[in-house]
């Protein structure tokens, strides 16, 4: 039993760390905020293995849905909503000076 | 199984991860919505570590089911208070978001540097002073205070 939760915290945290670190290597916007929301629903999952269900809820409903659908929103509104990206890194790892202006 | 390899290590290297990814996000993006989303993260992981605080591995969530003798349960504290604190990082995103559409609005902009290159400029137009732009030398004739007897003395006299 114990073995089991081990090895579910041990994929969820391996989940979540790496959609945390695609979130911020990932160039086009959209796909940065879903990858938010895998983090929020990561740690929801987290949060039920760590015996702590009104945590969970919380998190999953307003964590993972309500503060997606505000980033989303922002996305829109901010004109970063672009569906095609000929390039996936983000300009963490560019290391030119001159960048493209993205927005 | 490993020994040491516990539950409580796992979810302690997650928060520690998660809050240092969000800290490297805020200082190292060029985009202020990428910052936005690092904070979020950032704030992911503290959440996380709060609710590990109170955390056994013995113990059963704190809900009541029968009166009498209670089993083992874990700290149902800092889960309320982390309850809190997601509702009110939500706030905060609306707010930055909030902050983000008038950024836009105004200069046109998200890049960081460019950002606060204009608003260095506006600030300047605004207090009607030349923009200051070296830090070595400052603009402006920054009076130099005379140079007193004591201190020539020390000095070992005029050159």
């Amino acid at each position: 039993m114990v073995d089991l939760e081990i090895w579910i915290a041990l994929l969820l945290g391996l989940m979540t760390l790496s959609a945390a670190i695609l979130v911020l290597l990932v160039k086009n916007h959209i796909a940065a905020v879903a990858a938010a929301s895998v983090v929020s629903l990561g740690l929801a999952l987290l949060f039920v293995l760590m015996r702590a269900p009104d945590v969970a809820m919380t998190e999953a409903a307003v964590g993972a849905g309500l503060s997606s659908l505000i980033l989303a929103l922002a996305v829109k509104r901010l004109g970063l909503w672009r569906i095609d990206g000929k390039t996936t890194r983000s300009s963490l790892l560019v290391t030119n000076t001159r960048r493209e202006k993205d927005a | 199984m490993i020994p040491g390899f516990t539950l409580e290590l796992i979810l302690y290297s997650t928060a520690l991860g998660l809050v240092s990814i969000g800290l490297a996000g805020l200082v190292l993006s060029h985009h202020l919505f990428r910052i936005v989303l690092a904070l979020v993260i950032a704030e992911a992981g503290a959440n996380l570590m709060l609710v590990l605080a109170g955390y056994r591995w013995d113990a059963v969530a704190p809900i009541l089911t029968t009166l009498g003798e209670q089993p083992q349960m874990v700290d149902p504290v800092p889960q309320a208070m982390v309850l809190t604190a997601i509702v009110i990082g939500v706030g905060i995103q609306a707010l930055a978001v909030s902050i983000l559409i008038r950024i836009r609005q105004r200069y046109h902009t998200l890049d960081r540097n460019e950002v606060a290159e204009l608003m260095d400029a506006e600030i300047a137009a605004t207090a009607g002073t030349a923009r200051d732009v070296s830090q070595e030398a400052p603009l402006g004739e920054r009076p130099i205070p005379p140079i007193t007897d004591d201190a020539v003395q020390v000095r070992g006299g005029r050159s």
